[in-house]
């Protein structure tokens, strides 16, 4: 495998197409190319916390199977629950050799999982590996002038032994973004919950608490709140459509779609909404 | 047959000597079993004879078709062959590619946790498992090409803990690639064309105006095509 090994999980292939394909787009860009899995299942969805419940640990496992099988020790993610279970399933289960050996057991006539891959999320493959020098200097379409409320939400950064970042004050994205010409507008809100899967059964309260999120953001002057994580997007896309005027002039994209279009990937791919910003910083470059 | 070779299997735990180098199948009937359900074309391609067994000592339940498999010395075995899995009713030209058509018909396949269970139960050793997965994201073409040897024994689907009719899912996708997917055969095309204009009306009426025994005169007079000589390579000169 030449490039990074990627887990897409199953809403990049779905409704977070658009993360994706941006992200592809930028990693292409900068030389270090996501390759997708082979072959690759759910990643086990949410972390189980009981004890004793290695079951649900195995389509994790299954994954980190067939990262090791590609030889490389290292798998990347763009969904941010994806990350969230597939590190922690890898923290646990690399720790634990009791554990392992129950569970390669169970997956009996495969191959076993000997420990030792790494998962990390996009972000720190951005801040670790590729540096804030070479994501400027690949810049095309410097974002002058926009203003981002980078939105982190939970499973990003906590629980802190896998957290990307600071649990309760991140900066990552805000330097990824800044990286690229736009502003970051710092927002109390920014590691709260979306509401998550209550927008499910009680969607007034996963849009009540996504709604909080957007004020936040909009009262600290954001044009647009950036994500990471299919279901956050979802939430707080819902929401800005309930909020309708209240929410005038705040949008919610994937941080890799921002990035894609600094990148100078085709306008005609970027949504309309990131052209409109791209537009507003060719306008704010002009007038400096 | 007095010199014969006999090894002991048990059916429905109940001990025979039987022929060896014969499959399940043959071996069943010669302990006198006689198949009403259960048997089909005897060629592995039916999934009529999915059957199920542990050998003395093993502790792995093993999946096999009894047309195809041998029996081996301390076999316990038995046949399941129907599987209770209702099929979704749909129709495919009133479905919406556009949305996962295989979860909305077939909601429980999100209930897959990946144990891959169903890929170990599958005698024709395909990526069950694997192409739940891709049905899940709405992959229909993975599904289809994952799926595509799928005999439909339904094993599959007397293992999963979570319920899934995989191979009613398979058939689903390949059904919509078939459709939206892979292009039209032209040779089908043609003979679509010929039905319509009543090529074939008159044989069918000639048959459906016979007696029956004049039927089975038909039948037993038929002319069976020889098997074709294999081509040989043509040497240049």
């Amino acid at each position: 495998m030449s490039g990074l090994a990627y887990f897409p999980g199953c809403s990049l292939k779905d409704d977070a197409k658009r993360y994706e394909d941006a992200a592809l787009f930028v990693m292409e860009r900068l030389g270090a190319p996501l390759e997708e899995l082979p072959k690759w299942t759910c990643c086990g969805t949410v972390y189980s916390l009981a004890d004793d419940d290695l079951m649900h640990h195995v389509a994790s496992v299954r994954n980190l199977v067939r990262t090791q099988e590609t030889g490389a020790d290292e798998l990347v993610t763009l969904c941010a629950m994806c990350f969230n279970t597939l590190s922690r399933v890898a923290e646990r289960v690399g720790a634990d050799e009791e554990e392992r050996t129950k569970i390669n057991a169970f997956m009996d006539r495969e191959p076993d999982y000997e420990g030792g891959i790494r998962v990390r999320h996009l972000l720190q493959v951005l801040r670790d590996t590729v540096g804030w020098e070479s994501l400027s200097a690949a810049t095309v379409r410097p974002l002058d002038g926009v203003n981002v409320a980078a939105y982190y939400g939970c499973t990003l950064v906590r629980p802190k032994e896998i957290g990307i970042d600071d649990s309760e004050r991140p900066i990552v994205m805000a330097d990824v973004v800044e990286a690229v010409g736009a502003t970051p507008v710092a927002f109390p809100f920014e590691a709260e919950c979306c509401g998550t899967y209550q927008i499910v059964d009680e969607p007034h309260l996963a849009l009540e608490q996504s709604s909080r999120i957007l004020r936040s953001a909009l009262r600290a002057g954001a044009d647009v709140v950036a994500t990471a994580c299919p279901l956050c997007q979802h939430n707080l896309e819902r929401a800005a459509e309930t909020l309708g005027a209240d929410a005038e002039g705040i949008h919610v994209v994937y941080f890799t779609e921002l990035l894609a279009a600094a990148l100078g990937a085709d306008e005609a791919r970027l949504t309309p909404v990131v052209r409109a910003l791209v537009a507003q910083a060719a306008t704010a470059e002009g007038g400096a | 047959m007095a010199d014969e070779k006999l090894t002991r299997i048990y059916i429905m735990g109940k001990a025979y000597d039987v022929p060896v180098g014969v499959t399940i199948m043959d071996a069943m009937e010669y302990a006198g079993y006689r198949f009403i359900r259960g048997a089909g074309c005897r060629s592995g391609f039916c999934g009529a004879c999915g059957t199920v067994y542990r050998k003395a000592g093993e502790y792995r339940l093993e999946f096999v078709l009894a047309c195809q498999e041998m029996v081996e010395e301390g076999m316990h075995l038995t046949q399941l062959p129907f599987t209770p899995a209702p099929r979704a009713d749909y129709a495919l030209d009133d479905l919406d590619p556009s949305e996962n058509v295989l979860l909305q018909h077939y909601p429980e396949i999100a209930r897959c946790v990946s144990c891959n269970t169903c890929t170990k139960a599958c005698p024709q050793e395909i990526e069950v498992m694997d192409y739940v997965q891709a049905a899940l994201r709405g992959d229909v073409a993975r599904v289809a090409e994952l799926s595509f040897d799928c005999i439909a024994c339904g094993l599959c689907a007397m293992r999963c803990p979570a319920d899934i009719k995989h191979y009613h899912v398979a058939q689903m996708a390949r059904r919509l690639h078939s459709v939206a997917g892979s292009p039209t055969p032209e040779h089908l095309g043609a003979r679509m064309n010929e039905l319509d204009a009543g090529a074939f009306d008159d044989e069918l009426d000639g048959l459906a105006s016979m007696t029956l025994d004049e039927l089975k005169a038909k039948y037993a007079q038929r002319v069976i095509e020889k098997a074709q000589e294999p081509a040989t390579e043509e040497v240049a000169t």
